[in-house]
C-alpha cells in the first residue's frame, strides 16, 4: 500500500499517494498549475519553468524530529523565498502550495514574456490555433504586451518536414522537449531530437526516413504549440469549425477509441468529410495514444472507387439494379439453395453483422465459416482477458508471454503497453524465430524454429508438470534449454500474467493448437478467471474475436466447402484475390464489401456495403472489449450497413431480423449469447471519470487527445468466469516440412502493408512494404540470389513476382513474406523461388 | 381649431417651395459615406497577392454564420497570398450577412472590407453566394493575377511586420 500524503493547495486539503507531484496533486483537487513540458504519461523535466509555484514546507525540530508549532498552536510553515516548478517537486506531509499569489503570477507572466519573444504569434493560420495551450495559457496568465523588441524576434524555416507525416514550424517550437522525450522514453524511437542550443535549439530529426516512428502522430497531439503539424491535416480547418463523433479504430484487434473531426466541405461539394482522426481517452485500452496507421489510414472510407449500388450479373455483365430487385434475388436464390448456402464473413463486421448473418444462414439451414487463418478464438473466450483487466495494471511480480507475434508491427498499442509493463517490472517473454522490437524489454528471448511454437509452450509446460506428453526430440531440446526453463518458472511464479500469441508462422490448425498449448500454460499455472490475467490473440482484423464470441469458426476444409457450396454470400472478404487459384464458382455467388474486389468480379450479385464511419455498430477487441463506434458522417447514399442488408434478405425470406436499429440487434445478442449478457448500447457508453483528466478546457495537461464522453465499453466476462469449463488437452503437434522441395516460406504481418483499408492513404505510400521477400544473406549467396533482384514465386497453383531483400535478422532455411502484398501466402508453406531474368 | 388647420397648411404650403430632398435612384447615386458597409470586398497587395490568409477568423467571427472558409497551402510555384496558407474557397451569404462589420474586425490583415457596393438583389438564394472570384477586388496597376510564382522565401510570412505591436 502506498503512503498517503496530506497536502493543502490554495487552501483545500489534498490527499494523494507519496510520491505524486504537485502539478498532478493540484489537478486532483480540480486546481490547474500550467504547464508547458510536464506531461503526465512522462516524466517531469522542469524545462518550462511555467508551473512555478510558492511551496511551504512544515518547519521540524531536528532534536525531537515534531513539527515547530505556532504561538497560537498552528504548525510553523517556513516558505522557500523562490518559486519552485510543480512539476519536478513531489508532494510532503503538510505541504502548503500556493498557486494564486501575486508572486506565482508574476512570475508566469514573465515566462511567458520570455516564451514569446521568439514565438512567431501567427496563430491565425495555425492549425493548433484555438485548440492551443500557448494560445490559452497566454491569454488566462500572459502579459498584454512585450518589452522585448519585436524585431529581434528569430526568423526561421516555417515549413520543415520531419519526414512526409510531420511537418515542423521552427519558429513556433518552443523547446519543451515533449516529443522528444516521447519518441524517446514512450514508443522507443528516438529518432528527433534537439540540435544546438539556446535560441538556436532546433528540433531535428536523424533517422533515414525521416521521423521514422508508427507512433509519430501522437506527438502533435502532446505539442503544446503548432510547432508540430501532420501533413494529413495541414491547414484542413479551423478546430472550432470541427464536428467530433466517436470511434473504433478499425485496423487491428486493439480496438483503440478515436474521435473522427468532421465538418461540411465545398471542395466535397458540400458533403460533410473526416478531417483528421484523433485518439480518444481510454485508459483501458490506448489510453491516449494511437498508431500511424489508424491516424492516417481512414482514406478508404472516403474513396470514390467504393461501390454505391447494387450490382446484378446480367448477359455477362455486372449492372447497377435496384436494391429491391437485388434483395429479392437473393433472398430467392438463398431460399432455393436451402441448406447448401454457405455464408462467409471477414473480421472486419461489426456484431451486429456477424449475428444476423447468422441467424439468416441457420435460419434457411445453411453453414457460416469465419473467414480468417487464424484458429484459438474459442479458447480465447474460455480463458482471455477477465473482466476489469487493464494491461495498465501489470507491473512487478506480474508476467506477459507474447509468442509469434511482432507486437510493433501487428498491433502497435499493445506493443506499447507490453513494453510500459515490462518497465514498471513485470517479467516480460518474448518467443519469436527472430529479432524484434520487444526483445530489448524482455527478461527471457526465446528462439525457436518455425513451426515449434506449440512446442515451445509445451516444453515450458514440461518445466512445470510432472505429467508429461510424449514429445518429438526437437521439442525436448527447447525443454533443456536453461532459457526456456527460466522464462517457464518465471510465468508460473508471476502473481498475475498474460499471453499473446499471434500467426507469424503459424497456418489454421497450428495457431489453434498453440492456443491450446497457451491455454494449458496458463490454466497450469493458475492464471485464468481472474482480472489481468489471460490469453489474447493478435487477430489480423479487427473483430475476429467478435466472431468468435458470437459462435463464428473457421473451417479447415473452406476451400472445398466453398467449392461444394451451391449459394455463397461472401460478405467483408475477397477469397479470390488471396488465393488466385480458387475455383469459385458456385450457381450463385453474392458478395457484399466496399469495394469490386477480385471477388465480386466474379460475383452474380454485387451488394454495396457502408465502412464504419458511416454506421454504427460495436467491435470485440483482442482484449474481449465491447465497444462502440458511431456514424461520423452521413450514410453515402446507396449503399447500406452490412447487418441492415443482412435483414433484409431476412425480411424478404419471412425471418424476423432486425434491419434498421444496431442497439436492437445488440438486445438480441444479449438476450441470446451468454457472455454478453446484459450488454446494451446504453452499457456500452458508459464513460466513467478517467486519470489523468485529458482534452477539457486544460488542453495543456493532456495534449489535443479528445476525452472520452462516448463510451469505454465492456469487457465481456470469460467462458471461465461464467463457469465454464476449460481443460488441458495436449493438442497435436503440427509439423512443418523444413526440408523438402523450395523454401519454407513464411508470412509475417507488417504494419503498412497493402490491404484494401490502407491502401487509398497515399501518405503513407512511401512506408508500404510492397511484394518482397526477406532472406539471410548466407542464403542468398548460396542460391546466388541477389539482393534487389526480382524472383518468380510458385505457392502451390498460385504464383507472385517479388523482389529480393537480404536481412540477417531472417533465420536461415526460411524466408519471409509480408502478409497482404500480393503474395498469395496464408500459412507457412514450401515455395519454388525462380530469379526473373533480366531483360 | 381652425387655427391648427391653418398652421398646419401653412407648413405644407412651405414645404412646397423648399428644395426637394428626393434622390432619382438609380438614374441618379448618392455618394455612401467613408464609413459605409455594404457588400464585402477582399482586397490585394500591390503586387497582386491576396491579403486573405484563410484564416477563418471572420467565419468564427461571423454572428449570422454567412462566411465559409476553406483553407489549403501555397507553394512558391503557385502562390496566392504570403505566408502558406490561402483561401482556396471563400464565400459569403449575403443573405444571412447583416452587413456588422465584425468579419472587419477579426481579420488579421485587413484582407476583408465592407465596400460601398449596395445593390445586391437575388432572384434566387444560390445567386445570394459569393465566391472568392466574385468578392476579390481587380489586381492593381503593375500587379499580377494569382496564382504567382514566387521567389523561394520571399513572402515566407503570412502576417504583415508589425512595427508597433502593442
Amino acid at each position: 500500500m502506498t503512503k498517503m500524503i496530506t497536502l493543502t493547495i490554495d487552501g483545500i486539503q489534498v490527499t494523494v499517494p507519496e510520491g505524486t507531484n504537485i502539478v498532478d496533486a493540484a489537478k486532483k483537487a480540480g486546481i490547474d498549475v500550467p504547464v508547458f513540458c510536464y506531461h503526465p504519461k512522462m516524466h517531469p523535466v522542469g524545462m518550462c519553468r511555467m508551473c512555478l509555484v510558492e511551496v511551504g514546507r512544515p518547519v521540524v525540530d531536528r532534536a525531537t524530529g515534531e513539527f515547530v508549532r505556532n504561538e497560537d498552536g498552528s504548525i510553523k510553515i517556513q516558505f522557500n523565498p523562490k518559486l519552485e516548478t510543480g512539476c519536478t517537486t513531489p508532494v510532503s506531509e503538510g505541504m502548503v502550495v500556493i498557486n494564486t499569489s501575486e508572486k506565482v503570477k508574476r512570475g508566469r507572466k514573465d515566462i511567458l514574456e520570455f516564451l514569446l519573444t521568439s514565438h512567431p504569434l501567427d496563430c491565425p493560420i495555425c492549425d493548433k490555433g484555438g485548440e492551443c495551450p500557448l494560445q490559452n495559457l497566454t491569454m488566462a496568465h500572459g502579459p498584454g504586451s512585450s518589452r522585448f523588441l519585436f524585431d529581434e524576434k528569430k526568423h526561421l524555416l516555417k515549413h520543415t518536414p520531419l519526414g512526409e507525416l510531420i511537418y515542423l514550424d521552427q519558429e513556433r517550437c518552443i523547446q519543451c522537449g515533449r516529443c522528444v522525450r516521447f519518441q524517446e522514453e514512450l514508443v522507443d524511437d528516438p529518432v528527433i531530437g534537439f540540435s544546438q542550443r539556446g535560441r538556436s535549439l532546433q528540433i531535428v530529426t536523424f533517422s533515414e526516413p525521416g521521423f521514422d516512428s508508427i507512433f509519430s502522430g501522437n506527438t502533435t497531439d502532446i505539442c503544446p504549440v503548432g510547432a508540430l503539424t501532420t501533413a494529413d491535416f495541414r491547414f484542413g480547418a479551423r478546430p472550432w469549425e470541427l464536428n467530433a463523433a466517436a470511434s473504433i479504430c478499425q485496423q487491428c484487434p486493439v480496438g483503440c477509441n478515436l474521435t473522427l473531426n468532421v465538418r461540411r466541405e465545398a471542395v466535397a461539394s458540400g458533403k460533410v468529410v473526416i478531417k483528421r482522426v484523433m485518439p480518444r481517452q481510454n485508459e483501458w485500452v490506448n489510453e491516449i495514444w494511437i498508431c500511424d496507421k489508424g491516424r492516417f489510414g481512414y482514406h478508404y472510407t472516403e474513396s470514390p472507387e467504393r461501390l454505391t449500388q447494387p450490382l446484378v450479373r446480367k448477359e455477362g455483365e455486372l449492372q447497377p439494379v435496384s436494391w429491391e430487385e437485388a434483395l429479392e434475388l437473393v433472398a430467392e436464390r438463398f431460399r432455393q439453395a436451402g441448406e447448401n448456402l454457405l455464408s462467409v464473413a471477414g473480421g472486419r463486421l461489426s456484431n451486429e453483422d456477424f449475428f444476423n448473418l447468422r441467424k439468416l444462414t441457420e435460419g434457411l439451414g445453411g453453414k457460416t465459416a469465419l473467414y480468417t487463418h487464424m484458429g484459438g478464438g474459442d479458447l480465447v473466450a474460455l480463458a482471455g482477458m477477465s473482466k476489469d483487466s487493464n494491461l495498465a495494471e501489470l507491473g512487478k511480480g506480474d508476467a506477459i508471454f507474447v509468442i509469434a507475434s511482432d507486437l510493433h508491427q501487428e498491433a502497435p498499442i499493445w506493443w506499447l503497453r507490453v513494453k510500459q509493463a515490462a518497465e514498471r517490472g513485470a517479467t516480460l517473454i518474448v518467443a519469436l524465430p527472430r529479432p524484434n522490437r520487444l526483445d530489448k524489454f524482455a527478461q527471457h528471448v526465446l528462439r525457436y524454429r518455425y513451426g515449434e511454437e506449440s512446442g515451445l509452450v509445451l516444453a515450458m509446460l514440461n518445466v512445470l508438470s510432472a505429467k508429461r506428453p510424449e514429445l518429438p526430440e526437437s521439442i525436448n531440446a527447447l525443454w533443456r534449454d536453461a532459457e526456456v526453463q527460466a522464462a517457464a518458472k518465471a510465468f508460473a511464479e508471476a502473481k498475475n500474467a498474460v499471453i499473446f500469441f499471434g500467426s507469424e508462422g503459424v497456418g489454421l490448425q497450428a495457431s489453434q493448437a498453440l492456443a491450446q498449448a497457451c491455454a494449458n500454460l496458463l490454466l497450469l499455472t493458475n492464471h485464468v478467471g481472474r482480472p489481468h490475467n489471460g490469453l489474447i490473440a493478435v487477430w489480423q482484423r479487427p473483430n475476429d474475436q467478435g466472431a468468435w464470441e458470437l459462435g463464428w469458426r473457421p473451417s479447415p476444409e473452406l476451400r472445398e466447402a466453398m467449392g461444394k457450396a451451391s449459394a455463397l454470400y461472401l460478405v467483408a472478404c475477397d477469397p479470390a484475390a488471396d488465393d488466385p487459384g480458387l475455383p469459385l464458382t458456385p450457381d450463385f455467388l453474392v458478395v457484399q464489401d466496399l469495394f469490386l474486389t477480385a471477388t465480386a468480379k466474379l460475383a452474380h450479385v454485387v451488394l454495396p456495403a457502408l465502412p464504419f464511419t458511416e454506421r454504427e455498430g460495436s467491435l470485440v477487441s483482442g482484449e474481449r472489449r465491447v465497444q462502440r463506434y458511431y456514424p461520423a458522417i452521413p450514410a453515402r447514399p446507396g449503399a447500406r450497413a452490412d447487418f441492415a442488408i443482412i435483414g433484409q434478405i431476412g425480411k424478404q425470406l419471412g425471418m424476423d431480423l432486425e434491419d434498421r436499429i444496431a442497439s436492437k440487434v445488440m438486445l438480441r445478442i444479449a438476450a441470446e449469447v451468454p457472455a454478453f449478457a446484459g450488454i446494451t448500447y446504453t452499457t456500452l457508453a458508459h464513460a466513467p471519470e478517467q486519470w489523468p483528466i485529458i482534452g477539457r478546457a486544460d488542453l495543456y495537461y493532456g495534449g489535443t487527445t479528445y476525452e472520452n464522453q462516448q463510451g469505454i465499453g465492456v469487457q465481456l466476462p470469460n467462458g471461465v468466469e461464467r463457469g465454464e469449463q476449460l481443460t488441458l488437452s495436449w493438442p497435436a503437434l503440427v509439423t512443418l516440412a523444413h526440408h523438402g522441395e523450395g523454401y519454407l516460406a513464411v508470412p509475417v504481418t507488417k504494419l503498412y502493408d497493402g490491404g484494401s483499408t490502407l491502401m487509398a492513404s497515399h501518405l503513407l505510400d512511401q512506408r508500404r512494404v510492397g511484394s518482397v521477400i526477406w532472406m539471410h544473406p548466407a542464403e542468398a549467396s548460396q542460391n546466388a540470389v541477389q539482393d534487389g533482384e526480382f524472383v518468380h514465386l510458385q505457392i502451390g497453383e498460385a504464383s507472385a513476382i517479388a523482389t529480393v531483400q537480404l536481412d540477417e535478422q531472417v533465420p536461415q532455411g526460411v524466408i519471409l513474406a509480408p502478409r497482404s502484398t500480393g503474395i498469395p501466402l496464408h500459412e507457412p508453406r514450401l515455395v519454388q523461388i525462380k530469379v526473373v531474368e533480366r531483360s | 381649431m381652425l387655427g391648427d388647420l391653418a398652421r398646419g397648411l401653412a407648413t405644407t404650403l412651405k414645404a412646397m417651395f423648399e428644395k426637394p430632398v428626393t434622390i432619382q435612384y438609380p438614374e441618379v447615386k448618392r455618394p455612401v459615406r467613408t464609413r459605409y458597409k455594404g457588400r464585402h470586398v477582399l482586397k490585394r497587395y500591390e503586387n497582386g497577392l491576396e491579403k486573405c490568409i484563410g484564416c477563418s477568423l471572420c467565419a468564427a467571427a461571423c454572428p449570422a454564420d454567412a462566411i465559409f472558409v476553406e483553407a489549403a497551402e501555397n507553394t512558391d510555384d503557385e502562390r496566392y497570398s504570403p505566408g502558406e496558407r490561402y483561401a482556396r474557397v471563400y464565400e459569403i451569404n449575403l443573405l444571412r450577412c447583416i452587413f456588422c462589420g465584425y468579419c472587419e474586425d477579426a481579420c488579421p490583415t485587413e484582407a476583408i472590407v465592407l465596400g460601398d457596393n449596395y445593390e445586391l438583389s437575388f432572384t434566387d438564394r444560390r445567386s445570394s453566394i459569393y465566391t472568392k472570384e466574385m468578392l476579390l477586388e481587380p489586381v492593381p496597376e503593375g500587379g499580377k493575377p494569382t496564382p504567382q510564382k514566387t521567389r523561394p522565401g520571399e513572402f515566407a510570412r503570412a502576417i504583415p511586420e508589425m512595427k508597433d505591436p502593442v
